[in-house]
């Protein structure tokens, strides 16, 4: 009998804290989206997106040249990762399934979706920025192309492999060459999951700061030309909300709360897309 | 017949064309481009690396950009420290979240839980930080650290821990913040590999009259527990350089912690603070150097995780 | 007896990692005849079947010995086009396998591999193909229609109409019945016959009666090798070798 109460106890004690740990992450989630909510969205309003910052100090201005410079530097990024993703992906999933060096490959791809992003922006100031002499919104596209990459390459990887294997054997008993089985069949059959994986990566890269730190950079006026250091909503929002007055704390609120809500509804999307295909 | 010759010499053709072009791009992402970086990392810190010497670089406390002395052991330390108690804060609500989400959460609402716990990957990195300054910072600076201060710096042993002028710019937040940014990684891995398990192995659990926790402890956790190593080991990866959150709340001094209350720096706080500062070539390159340490670090702890998650999957693979 | 149009000779097939699946098989595939592969599941006869279009080059490490002729060639040569090979022999699988396109696109996709662009040509062809395989009368008002949308008999048909389209001299069908309700399974049955007056036809099935209402002649497979082949009478009434009566008598598979 007291074994037995005992072993009920413990079973309640356990799950009890396991409920808990569920409530700590819904209660920072909500504690965190609340805030946005709740600090960001009263201060949007049309000059947030129609005038560029006025003086240091001063109240009023917006932050045009960061919507604008974030969506080219983002765009950029997403038309340079976008067909190599893709590519490499197809080369993971049809091609390399059989060789060993393409596996390691595979494992190494699935590491770099992890790496540190801030690295990459090292290495992008390194090759790109240093020789050309100065920062360019084009250097921030190609560290993002380099962190959506990864991202782009395991989904199209992934939703290529849940093809039927007997699908593709259709298409090579017709006589199709590898590369029409490939594109004909495996990527159509495979499109809205890898369409997929390209909105994953741009919900990622829409999100970061720390490669632009050193590439793009920063500039208080709105610019269309990439070879231009070039504003960004989230390096904005750094400088801002690391800045000592209250009207950039408050537009650092509004683009946090803009930024963030268009990348969840971004990554929802992406994940109930993902979800109905693999079931 | 012209015809049917002409078309399937056209696609041989372009099946080596685009043999090559696939596999140029599997190479350029899947070997090319953590050589490049490795390289360019290297390169660009080979001044600093000739300069003071690894090991002397490691184990030297110095950074001061006036003197041009530079070490990284202060940042380097900085950043094992905030990573170890993030992962520790995050590792057992980690499990919690993904026994919840497999176990107790109602069928119907599943899906519902699991996705907002993933949400919580998708908020910007930038977003914890600045919410991390408003909201957090002064929160624990004025209230729950003094409180911390007052009860707890007297126990022996621990309290150590909790002396300090709090401000909220210190380990404590940044690991807190560090943690909760880790934790739906973690549950994530975690939760898939509990799905793994084929339902037989929990049911013959359950047929000899076991508890729910019972199965959780007995059958779920070993069977799974290179995945939760795995999932562990990720997070670390992932902590290891995280920038944005950090960078807010580290407070960028160059110091060992010695209190959960001390402000500190991190790799990527160096990074973020002083790269487009650094106005001389060793300042640079020693901060190359410490993405290159960052870099190689984060690269061998991720590989090992990804090793440790393949090992499950293979076994379960039907 | 009519004339074969294949011949397996001596053939062992290995796979990757030195497996042997096949025993010194031969065996003759007549023309314009169903010859049925019959055998307990893992007896190798799903893997002859797919010696006859070298599947299995789309994975490396098997190995074939020995020969298969078509038409007086051996196939297992080294220097044999395989794409130009699998428009010969053309294959049906066990569960319908619909490329994500339009119905049309689907019998299509064989000739514009092919070569064939001439739309009238194309339009034709799959008229043809769609008629030979008792489907044309289902589908010809939604060609455009996702192939997805048609039901497993259908969708089955569909695959034997893209097969025939490239009017192939052998056919392989790999249990195509296996995911198929009882009605579909008899229309594609009738169908199987009706096509034998074009094609070669060579299919497994682990279905007896199956085997006994289609085929002209049987194979009868155990662990890798041919235990009995003849006439599908023969097979069925009186066979030679007590592990053939044995297996059609239900006594064990």
């Amino acid at each position: 009998m007291n074994i037995k109460l005992k072993r009920k106890v413990e079973n309640y004690i356990f799950l009890g804290l396991s409920f808990l740990s569920a409530g700590f992450g819904l209660f920072f989630l909500f504690w965190i989206l609340g805030d946005l909510l709740l600090n960001g969205f009263k201060y949007i309003n049309i000059d947030l997106f129609t005038k560029d910052p006025v003086p240091p100090g001063m109240e009023g201005g917006g932050l045009k040249h960061a919507f604008i410079g974030h969506i080219i530097i983002t765009v950029l990024g997403t038309v340079i990762g976008t067909p190599i993703g893709i590519l490499a992906g197809i080369y993971f999933a049809e091609y390399g399934r059989n060789s060993k060096i393409a596996k390691i490959g595979r494992n190494v791809v699935d590491v770099m979706v992890s790496n540190p992003s801030i690295v990459i922006g090292a290495v992008v100031y390194a090759i790109l920025v240093k020789p050309v002499g100065h920062f360019m919104g084009f250097a921030g596209g190609v560290a993002l192309a380099l962190l959506m990459i990864p991202v782009i390459v395991i989904t199209t990887d992934e939703m290529m492999k849940l093809v039927p294997q007997q699908t593709r054997e259709a298409a090579y008993a017709l006589g199709a060459q590898p590369w029409q089985v490939s594109f004909h069949i495996v990527l159509k059959a495979a499109k809205v999951g890898v369409l997929t994986g390209v909105i994953l990566g741009v919900a990622r890269i829409s999100g970061e700061t720390a490669p632009l730190l050193f590439t793009s950079f920063n500039n208080n006026f709105t610019t269309f030309d990439p070879t231009k250091p070039m504003a960004s909503l989230t390096v904005t929002v750094f400088q801002y909300a690391m800045g000592p007055y209250d009207d950039w704390h408050r537009q650092a609120w509004a683009a946090s709360f803009i930024l963030t809500f268009g990348v969840l509804l971004a990554s929802i999307t992406a994940r109930y897309i993902i979800q109905r295909k693999k079931y | 017949m012209e015809a049917r010759k002409k078309a399937l010499n056209q696609a041989k053709l372009f099946e080596n064309v685009f043999k090559v072009v696939l596999g140029s791009a599997a190479l350029f992402v899947g070997i090319l481009l953590p050589l490049v970086i490795f390289i360019s990392l290297y390169k660009e810190s080979s001044l600093a690396i000739n300069h003071f010497g690894v090991i002397n670089f490691l184990t030297s406390t110095d950074w001061d950009p006036v003197a041009e002395k530079f070490g990284g052991l202060v940042p380097l330390m900085g950043t094992f420290i905030a990573t170890f108690l993030a992962t520790l804060i995050a590792a057992p609500i980690s499990i919690g979240i993904a026994i919840f989400l497999v176990e107790l959460s109602p069928n119907k609402l599943k899906p519902v839980f699991s996705t907002a716990i993933e949400l919580l990957a998708g908020i910007p990195s930038i977003i914890y930080g600045m919410w991390g300054l408003f909201v957090m910072a002064p929160l624990f600076g004025e209230k729950i650290e003094p409180w911390l201060t007052e009860n707890f710096q007297n126990v022996p042993l621990v309290g150590k821990l909790f002396e300090g002028s709090p401000t909220g710019i210190d380990v404590m937040t940044t690991s807190l913040v560090l943690s909760i940014m880790i934790i739906p990684f973690m549950s994530s891995v975690v939760k898939d590999a509990f799905n793994m398990v084929p339902s037989i192995m929990r049911e013959s659990a359950y047929a000899l009259g076991a508890t729910k926790w019972e199965v959780i402890k007995q059958v779920m956790i070993p069977i799974t527990a290179s995945s939760i190593a795995g999932g562990l080991i990720l997070s670390v990866g992932r902590a290891l350089g995280e920038t944005m959150a950090v960078t807010f709340l580290a407070g960028n001094v160059n110091q060992i912690p010695k209190s959960l209350f001390d402000p500190f720096t991190t790799i990527t706080v160096a990074l973020a603070n002083q790269f487009t500062e650094a106005d001389t070539a060793i300042y640079l390159s020693s901060l190359y150097f410490l993405a290159l340490i960052l870099f190689v670090i984060s690269f061998f702890v991720l590989y090992l995780s990804k090793i440790m998650l393949l090992r499950l999957e293979k076994k379960w693979k039907v | 007896m009519s004339s074969s149009r294949m011949e397996v000779k001596n053939l062992n097939f290995y796979y990757a990692g030195n497996k042997l699946a096949l025993k010194n098989i031969t065996l003759p595939v007549y023309d314009k005849k169903v010859t049925a592969l019959i055998g307990p599941s893992g007896c190798g006869k799903t893997t002859l079947l797919r010696c006859f279009n070298r599947m299995h080059d789309l994975y490396p490490g098997n190995r074939y010995e020995g020969e298969i002729l078509l038409d007086g060639k051996n196939i297992l040569d080294k220097d044999v086009d395989l794409m130009e090979l699998r428009t010969k022999v053309g294959m049906v699988f066990q569960k319908p396998t619909p490329f994500p396109m339009s119905i049309f696109d689907n019998i299509a996709y064989g000739l514009k591999l092919q070569g064939i662009k001439n739309k009238t040509e194309l339009k034709d062809r799959v008229e043809e193909a769609l008629k030979n395989a008792a489907l044309w009368e289902e589908v010809k008002d939604r060609l455009n229609q996702s192939a997805f949308s048609l039901s497993g008999g259908q969708q089955q048909r569909l695959c034997i109409a893209r097969t025939i389209a490239v009017k192939p001299e052998v056919v392989l069908f790999d249990e195509p019945t296996s995911a198929l309700d009882p009605i579909s399974t008899s229309k594609i049955e009738e169908l199987i016959v009706e096509l034998k007056k074009d094609h070669t036809i060579v299919i497994v099935t682990h279905n007896m009666q199956q085997a006994a209402r289609v085929s002209d002649y049987t194979a009868f497979m155990y662990l890798g090798e041919l235990i009995e082949f003849d006439s599908t009478d023969v097979i069925f009434t009186k066979p030679n070798k007590k592990l053939t009566e044995d297996y059609i008598s239900g006594r064990f598979g």
